[in-house]
């Protein structure tokens, strides 16, 4: 269909030879409005919905990596009094005394565990130091708190004497924060604004780089498993490809718990594969293959191979099968003629079927948290399990937009080379 | 025995055999672990293995139990009767809209068309863990998150892109004069819609449904996120007995939910062949 | 159509039907034995007395899910079983909501509620007592080897016992026990545990069996790993284990060597809607006689009244009879460390 919506279909059927009057052109384009307005008009209800239901969760999760409200809204107090501070020494008794403060109405209002979880994010260990004394100031009499605030806090925990932690403290309070990107980065922020790479752990490089390195084995062996077979339907007579065609989407159309549910009962180490092996004797111990990086890896090529086979098997069944015959029938080699003439062919089957596996595999959740084990989990359930476990809101969501914005990446280059309006189904 | 041209060698004519045992082992790798829950599922022992009495086919080794745990657990008719509630909901807004949507994408006067469509088709495309997050954050400010209402929006989300995609793919065998003829009738657009397109698009409609309900009675992160006790879907009762306790109820669960994938992928054929005599199309192969 | 409009038709009826079932009460435990033991005990008496319908989900223990739904605002649950261990935490940190005393019911022989209980069971204010439990490790005799195993010492000993051991994927009580095979007394444990270096000693001890190491979310998956040779041995609370030796007759062997003992309360999520069908529920469930249910998988109950009703032959292997050999869980140093030592021991785990 034509993109270009500037001759009308009035127009049109004047045909070329008349010249058209300028109210014919005037209704002409009014009429091309019209037709825009109605099909702008159909497309605008989904449009909404899915603003509401997509794009505004979505642009929520990105807002949440830069905000985070929660230490300027429980300490505003001991923050004001600390903007003066110049990050040397023990800050003045007054901060000391309005952190006492603060900490004995946390205390009470059982929202100490907040501001300690928060601090700890910057100060690792600082936690049991804010909870404690929380704990302690707790049981202080108000009249004393206010006169010898500073020296309670200092008895509760002499960690408060330490700069670092006021350090950790004051970077907590900012409302609005690179730190969950940095961190996400395995950056940090020195307290003279300087980047350097995060001191106490670098763990997220690492898991990007594996989950791509997963992704990529994934896309490899769903390439090696699925062109064959492609190329042996796409060739084999119309009936039986038509017949073998239902092993390829009974998977494609099987939930994927119950295929990963499969993979659990092949694996485990009581399980179907390990119980044949130990059975003929190829092996005396069961093998533990089961919550690996290898289940993990063999499930998901399973589970996204039909993504593979579809594309290629359509693309394969339009090129002419005489091509290579009369290549070879010339005297060309095989394999020669393969690479030369066949391969280029199914290029765009083939970069349609990687780049859709690779997508789907790089933002994974379900299968590597069923059988991955530790060593088989990929970002995305890292996110999970900020979101759900350690419950760092703010880290989830500074991961998941870097997920985002790879996906997007990926899911653009999918665009330009082979077209969203050319997915299909089944 | 296959014939083979004259001018092919030796070499050439193994390459054929190991092309078709390579291809028959793929196939092998494909279906084998979907079949070997069937009769898995009828284990009278609760593991995940064939026991010595089911290879020697011994009668007293099979069982129905793991099905009637499922009958009789309230856990598993709840979830099963919410996957369809939220599946039946979900799939009329995905197809409403999409189908509505999909109809103005395809005229040739749509403005913005590859934004609207890359747009449309992204729920697809970004992984459900972002969307589960997002949806997380979002949906709890509007008391969203533990409800019905809140899984429908958000599985109608996601799958709104292949009601758009299959309805595009009807729609561009369908000749448009038909329906600018329609207008230029007089007859307005929606009484066009109905009385022209929509017979037309019907299979494509039918088929993007069925993708809609797949996709809303098969999704699992987005309700782990956003869905209270009172929510559970099969999925997710799958999901966390896998996680936590496997016995083989799971087992007879997957059995069933795969023939629900063989009726599907009957009345997909079905609909496929349907649609291509109403278009008046050949075979295309 | 008209198919159409009938299938909708009772789709919607079926939909409000399940919003009008909100009306339910969700409560949250662990599971497995233990959880069929309170549907049993509580949960179905409790129904079948007051007709109000339960909603009786799993979890796997823990804090983060109680947080996320109040942090959130998104309140889940109503009641939930709780480990004293993450209580104190919990409660601190207002997750959950105080208990009004007229909650302890009186006991069947007519002792006032605050009385009946054993004082550590209504120690914290958000909770109320439920039963001892207590972390032991176990092994299975069919698949140990010769060597048996017969002290924590040797559940860290890789040489002396081959194999794999299944350990609860989170820091408490692992931590507590790589201290106690590294030689430390079980009464410093906690004391060492505060401080930089004892904490990297537990890790470090950790390291000398990690590759041994299978992680398990929820207690009910134990008997399992032991049963299908996943593990050799593996942590677990004793009444799972109680429970596949005596019901499944599985040749399961307890260790008692250094247990982890402690208390499994009820306690209500804060912003609960229905906080007083909660109340009740609990004042039921907390009861003399549900209570005394609960040694049928040998956990001890925390009512004296309860003890009364107990069968004399699981005394023996109740966790209050072994307490010597044990140390008892600390739920304030977990309060106070539990955040930096999570996320100490997750990145530990990924290293």
């Amino acid at each position: 269909m034509n993109d270009t919506p500037t001759i009308a279909p009035v127009a049109l059927e004047r045909g070329t030879s008349d010249v058209l009057t300028k109210a014919e052109i005037r209704l002409a384009h009014r009429e091309v409005r019209r037709h825009k307005m109605v099909a702008f008009a159909l497309v605008v209800p989904l449009l909404l919905f899915l603003f509401f239901s997509f794009v505004a969760p979505i642009a929520t999760m990105l807002h949440r990596g830069f905000y985070s409200p929660v230490v300027a809204q429980l300490i505003p107090n001991t923050l004001q009094s600390l903007a003066t501070w110049d990050g040397q020494g023990q800050p003045d008794d007054a901060v000391l005394t309005n952190m006492a403060i603060d900490l004995k109405r946390l205390a009470a209002d059982r929202t100490s565990g907040k501001l300690a979880a928060e601090i700890n994010r910057n100060k690792p260990g600082a936690s049991s130091v804010v909870k404690s004394s929380a704990r302690k100031l707790r049981r202080t009499d108000d009249a004393d708190l206010a006169q010898n605030g500073a020296t309670l806090l200092l008895a509760a925990n002499k960690a408060w004497a330490d700069p670092l932690m006021w350090r950790a403290v004051q970077k907590s309070g900012d409302t609005y924060t690179d730190g969950f990107y940095l961190t996400a980065l395995d950056l940090e922020r020195t307290f003279e604004g300087e980047l350097q790479i995060r001191e106490a752990t670098q763990i997220y490089i690492k898991l990007y780089t594996k989950t791509l390195r997963m992704a990529l084995i994934i896309t490899l062996m769903c390439l090696i498993l699925g062109y064959p077979l492609a190329y042996y339907l796409a060739n084999a007579p119309s009936k039986t490809a038509n017949l073998l065609m239902i092993f390829v989407l009974l998977p494609f159309w099987t939930s994927l718990l119950v295929r990963t549910t499969a993979w659990i009962a092949l694996l485990q180490t009581n399980g179907v594969v390990n119980s044949f092996l130990t059975g003929v004797g190829i092996t005396s111990e069961p093998l533990d293959m089961l919550y690996t990086e290898f289940s993990t890896i063999i499930a998901m090529t399973h589970i996204l191979l039909p993504f593979m086979i579809l594309p290629l098997y359509s693309v394969m069944k339009g090129i002419d099968p005489t091509l290579m015959r009369a290549a070879m029938s010339m005297g060309a080699r095989p394999i020669p003629a393969f690479i030369k003439i066949y391969l280029p062919n199914t290029m765009p089957g083939l970069s349609a079927g990687a780049l859709l596996v690779f997508i789907i595999s790089v933002g994974y959740y379900i299968t590597p948290a069923l059988v991955g084990g530790t060593d088989g989990q990929m970002i995305s359930n890292i996110i999970a399990f900020h979101m759900q476990q350690s419950n760092n809101w703010g880290l989830a969501a500074a991961l998941g937009s870097m997920l985002l914005i790879l996906i997007l990446t990926l899911y653009w280059v999918y665009d330009h080379l082979v077209g969203t309006d050319n997915i299909k189904l089944g | 025995m296959q014939k083979f041209p004259a001018y092919y060698t030796i070499w050439h004519k193994l390459g054929v055999y190991a092309l078709k045992y390579t291809a028959w082992l793929v196939l092998f790798f494909l279906i084998v672990p979907i079949v070997v829950i069937i009769p898995l599922s009828f284990n009278a022992e609760p593991y995940f293995t064939f026991t010595r009495g089911m290879v020697t086919l011994d009668p007293a080794a099979y069982s129905t139990r793991w099905y009637d745990a499922v009958v009789t657990n309230p856990n598993w008719m709840l979830a099963i009767k919410n996957s369809f509630i939220i599946g039946f909901f979900a799939t009329i807004v995905a197809t409403v809209l999409g189908t509505l949507a999909a109809v103005g994408l395809s005229s040739q006067y749509m403005p913005y068309k590859r934004v609207i469509m890359a747009l449309m088709l992204s729920p697809m495309i970004v992984p459900s863990i972002i969307v589960a997050a997002g949806m997380f954050f979002f949906f709890t400010k509007f008391g969203l998150a533990g409800s019905f209402v809140g899984l429908v929006i958000a599985h109608a989300a996601l799958g709104v892109p292949f009601v758009i995609i299959t309805v595009t793919a009807t729609l561009s065998g369908f000749d448009r004069s038909l329906y600018h003829a329609g207008l230029s009738m007089g007859a307005s657009p929606l009484k066009t819609f109905f009385d022209v397109v929509m017979p037309l698009i019907r299979p494509g409609v039918i088929s993007g449904a069925m993708f809609a309900f797949v996709t809303s009675f098969d999704e699992v992160v987005v309700v782990l996120f956003l869905a209270g006790p009172g929510q559970r879907t099969i999925p997710r009762q799958m999901f966390s007995g896998l996680r936590e306790q496997i016995n083989p109820t799971i087992l007879a669960v997957a059995t069933l939910l795969i023939l629900v994938s063989v009726a599907f992928l009957i009345t997909l054929e079905f609909l496929r062949r349907r649609s291509e005599r109403l278009r008046g199309l050949e075979d295309h192969g | 159509m008209k198919t159409t409009t009938m299938i909708a038709g009772a789709a919607l009826g079926a939909l409000l039907a399940s919003t009008a079932m909100a009306e339910e009460l969700t409560v949250v435990s662990f599971g497995g034995a233990y959880g069929a033991a309170q549907k049993k005990h509580m949960i179905d008496p409790y129904t079948a007395k007051t007709g109000t319908k339960i909603l009786f989900e799993d979890y796997s223990g823990g804090i983060a899910e109680i947080k996320a739904q109040v942090e959130a605002g998104n309140i889940q649950w109503d009641v939930v079983d709780i480990e004293v261990i993450d209580l104190e935490r919990a409660c601190s940190e207002g997750l959950l909501e105080v208990i009004p005393a007229s909650v302890l019911a009186p006991g069947a022989d007519g002792t006032p509620g605050a009385q009946d209980f054993i004082p550590a069971a209504i120690a914290n204010e958000c909770g109320v007592g439920n039963i001892v439990w207590t972390i032991i490790y176990a092994y299975n005799e069919k698949t140990i080897g010769s060597v048996k195993p017969n002290s924590i010492g040797d559940f860290f000993n890789t040489k002396k016992i081959v194999g794999k051991r299944a350990m609860r994927k989170r820091p408490q009580v692992n931590l507590e026990w790589a201290l106690i095979a590294d030689g430390v007394p079980v009464a410093k444990v906690y004391e060492v545990l505060a401080t930089e270096a004892g904490q990297a000693r537990a890790f470090a001890k950790l390291d000398t069996i990690k590759d041994d190491i299978v992680w398990f979310d929820s207690w009910s998956q134990v008997p399992q790993l032991l049963n299908d040779g996943g593990a050799v041995m593996g942590q677990s609370a004793n009444g799972r284990i109680f429970d596949a030796i005596k019901k499944d007759g599985k040749p399961f062997k307890m260790v008692w060597d250094a247990h982890v003992y402690d208390l499994d309360v009820w306690a209500v999520v804060k912003g609960s809607k229905k906080k007083d069908l909660a109340y009740d529920f609990i004042s039921f469930a907390a009861g003399t006689k549900p209570l005394a249910g609960m040694p049928d998988v040998a956990y001890g109950p925390t009512r004296k009244s309860s003890m009364v009703l107990v069968d004399p032959s699981v005394i023996p292997d109740l966790p209050t009879s072994h307490l010597d050999e044990g140390l008892k869980a600390d739920g304030i140093f977990w309060a106070d460390y539990g955040e930096s030592l999570g996320e100490k021991f997750n990145e530990w785990m990924l290293k």
